[in-house]
């Protein structure tokens, strides 16, 4: 099968690879119909991810038809459109019980502190992830969730990881009504945390980035305010002058470890490595935040350390939430706003791409270019959907 | 404080009591950046606003929910997946887990180095150290293992310069530009060398 193929930092490409096998009777063959590229790939893209072998296959973002199913399989048969969730859970271990699904505890031998996922490296268990043209999906009875009809395939890619992740950044704030939010990063989960802001009835959404056609893009598609950090010199600063001197009630890092905006940060924490990446957006979610506020962290770290104002936090009495989305626990609930026309995620998807330019995608998506927000990588084995790939060098 | 100013101050607070004795407080409002919120109507012409007000529509609310709902769950620990290629396992578990990935073995000399790495616990930072190391080695390894295949990687493309020479043709000559300059000093730094 055609799959894409790890092979240092900056250098990816598709190539030929076996097929998935069943290797578990819970286990599924997928054949994927759409994979997207999601920002927190640009890290392993990167190599700032610990335990990226050559030769792996990047996507926990897909959807597709399930082509085979071990024999311990029930609720799945050949043939069913399904999207998939990043986190790869068993569905009854101790976190599982709690729906803490990003948290499980039995899909991932290398590591304790990060559940199993798609297509991230072995620091997330080691699976191959679904930017190919097949993927092997175990505990296929838990995690998949059957796309109902009235759903199109381009808005379920986006609930198996952007949309959830944004939403639940958002919930995870605690926003009450009439609250200021401010989202740092104005990527596909920084936009759908800012639209989300609204569902739990915030009183203004702003939204930091110095991407000027991201931030153009996120206030028209989610109505907010828009900040380019690059103009207006101190954020703290400028967010305290925004909000009465008091600060955010909200703050949420939608950004990670590849943060722009901090020459110290990025030295540190992107050139040198001496930290998991540049906190530059953590950090000025905590100096930005009223006492007594929120801080919500979906922007993805590595496993060692990172320099924030710790000190900060305890004092301004901040109460900060984190964790990857269990994205199963959302998806029935996000359906509805997308019936009910309060979410449209497929307007985000700017490109969609042959598989086999996935290099030149990723080099798109990483370097900002062609105003692109989000990629979904289309396989040759893709059926309909096919016909609807765009080459991007042609 | 100087009498004079404290006596400015006390005057000014005098003439704005609702400054609550901030002096200068005009001042230290922006109003260009003080942009308050939306009316209660603005806010309810955006699409769902307020639909998860309440938290019981709030999915993660509380977030250790129990029993979970949406996902089959069968009772007991999942059916222990055979283990056919050597897979890594964290000394902070107690063995390896029921599901794991076999994509990439570890191989050659990164493969050493990541088996050391898994002596030790994510909780030492050599841990993830040697990992990153091991990543790198790897990297050469993939361009050796490229070649023994009788395939010489197309480098420049892996890194899209396809896209690169579509959308930044400038920002593709500049780069090669630096490169052509800082390996020609190196190249006439060696030369003078030589001559010496």
């Amino acid at each position: 099968m055609l799959a894409t193929n790890y092979r240092g930092p900056y250098r990816i490409r598709a190539s030929q690879k076996p097929d998935p096998v069943i290797e578990h009777p819970g286990d599924a063959i997928v054949r994927v119909t759409r994979a997207c590229i999601c920002g927190s790939d640009l890290h392993l893209y990167h190599g700032l991810v610990p335990d990226t072998r050559i030769g792996h296959t990047f996507g926990h973002e897909f959807v597709g038809i399930v082509e085979e199913v071990g024999s311990a399989v029930e609720t799945l048969k050949p043939g069913d459109r399904v999207l998939v969730p990043f986190n790869l859970f068993c569905g009854s271990c101790f976190f599982c019980q709690r729906e803490l699904y990003s948290n499980c505890h039995n899909t991932n031998p290398e590591a304790t502190a990060v559940g199993g996922i798609y297509g991230y490296s072995h620091t997330t268990g080691g699976y191959d992830g679904g930017q190919a043209e097949y993927v092997r999906v175990p505990m296929a009875d838990v995690g998949p969730y059957k796309i109902p009809e009235d759903i199109v395939d381009d808005d379920a890619v986006l609930l198996t990881d952007a949309l959830p992740t944004g939403y639940q950044a958002a919930e995870m704030g605690d926003i009450k009504q009439g609250d200021t939010v401010v989202v740092f990063g104005a990527g596909p989960v920084g936009i759908f945390a800012a639209k989300s802001a609204w569902l739990f009835g915030a009183g203004r959404v702003i939204v930091v980035d110095h991407v000027e056609y991201r931030l153009d893009f996120v206030r028209r598609y989610a109505r907010c305010e828009i900040i380019n950090f690059r103009e207006v010199g101190d954020v703290a600063l400028h967010i305290k002058k925004m909000t009465d001197w008091l600060g955010a009630d909200v703050c949420i890092d939608a950004v990670g470890c590849e943060a722009s905006g901090s020459l110290a940060q990025t030295i540190t924490g992107r050139w040198t490595m001496l930290q998991a990446g540049a906190a530059t957006a953590l950090f000025w979610a905590i100096n930005s935040v009223r006492k007594a506020g929120n801080v919500s962290i979906v922007g993805v770290y590595g496993p060692t350390f990172n320099a924030v104002p710790i000190g900060n936090a305890l004092n301004k009495g901040i109460t900060m939430r984190m964790n990857q989305a269990a994205v199963k626990r959302h998806v029935p609930h996000l359906i509805e706003h997308i019936r009910q026309g309060h979410l449209n995620p497929k307007e985000i998807i700017t490109h969609r791409v042959p598989l086999e330019e996935v290099s030149d995608a990723y080099h798109i998506f990483s370097s900002k270019y062609d105003n692109c927000i989000k990629t979904v990588l289309i396989p040759p084995r893709a059926g309909s959907a096919r016909a609807t790939a765009t080459s991007v060098i042609h | 404080m100087d009498t004079v100013t404290a006596q400015r101050d006390l005057a000014e607070q005098r003439r704005h009591p609702h400054h609550h004795g901030h002096v200068d407080y005009e001042r230290q409002i922006d109003y260009d950046l003080n942009r308050h919120s939306p009316s209660l109507e603005e806010l309810q012409r955006i699409p769902g606003w307020g639909s998860d007000l309440d938290k019981k529509n709030r999915p993660a609310v509380p977030m250790e929910r129990t029993p979970p709902r949406f996902i089959h769950v069968t009772a007991g620990q999942p059916v222990q997946q055979a283990q056919t290629v050597e897979v890594f396992c964290s000394p902070e578990r107690p063995g390896i887990t029921p599901l794991f990935g076999t994509a990439q073995p570890p191989k050659w000399l990164s493969g050493s180095m990541r088996r050391l790495a898994y002596k030790l616990p994510e909780n030492d930072l050599r841990h993830w150290l040697m990992l990153l190391a091991a990543d790198r080695v790897n990297m050469v390894e993939g361009i050796v293992d490229d070649l023994a295949h009788g395939h010489v990687p197309n480098v420049l493309g892996e890194m899209g310069i396809r896209a690169e020479l579509r959308h930044n043709p400038a920002g593709l000559v500049r780069k090669a530009l630096i490169a052509t300059a800082v390996v020609g000093g190196i190249l006439a730094l060696r030369n003078r060398r030589r001559h010496y």
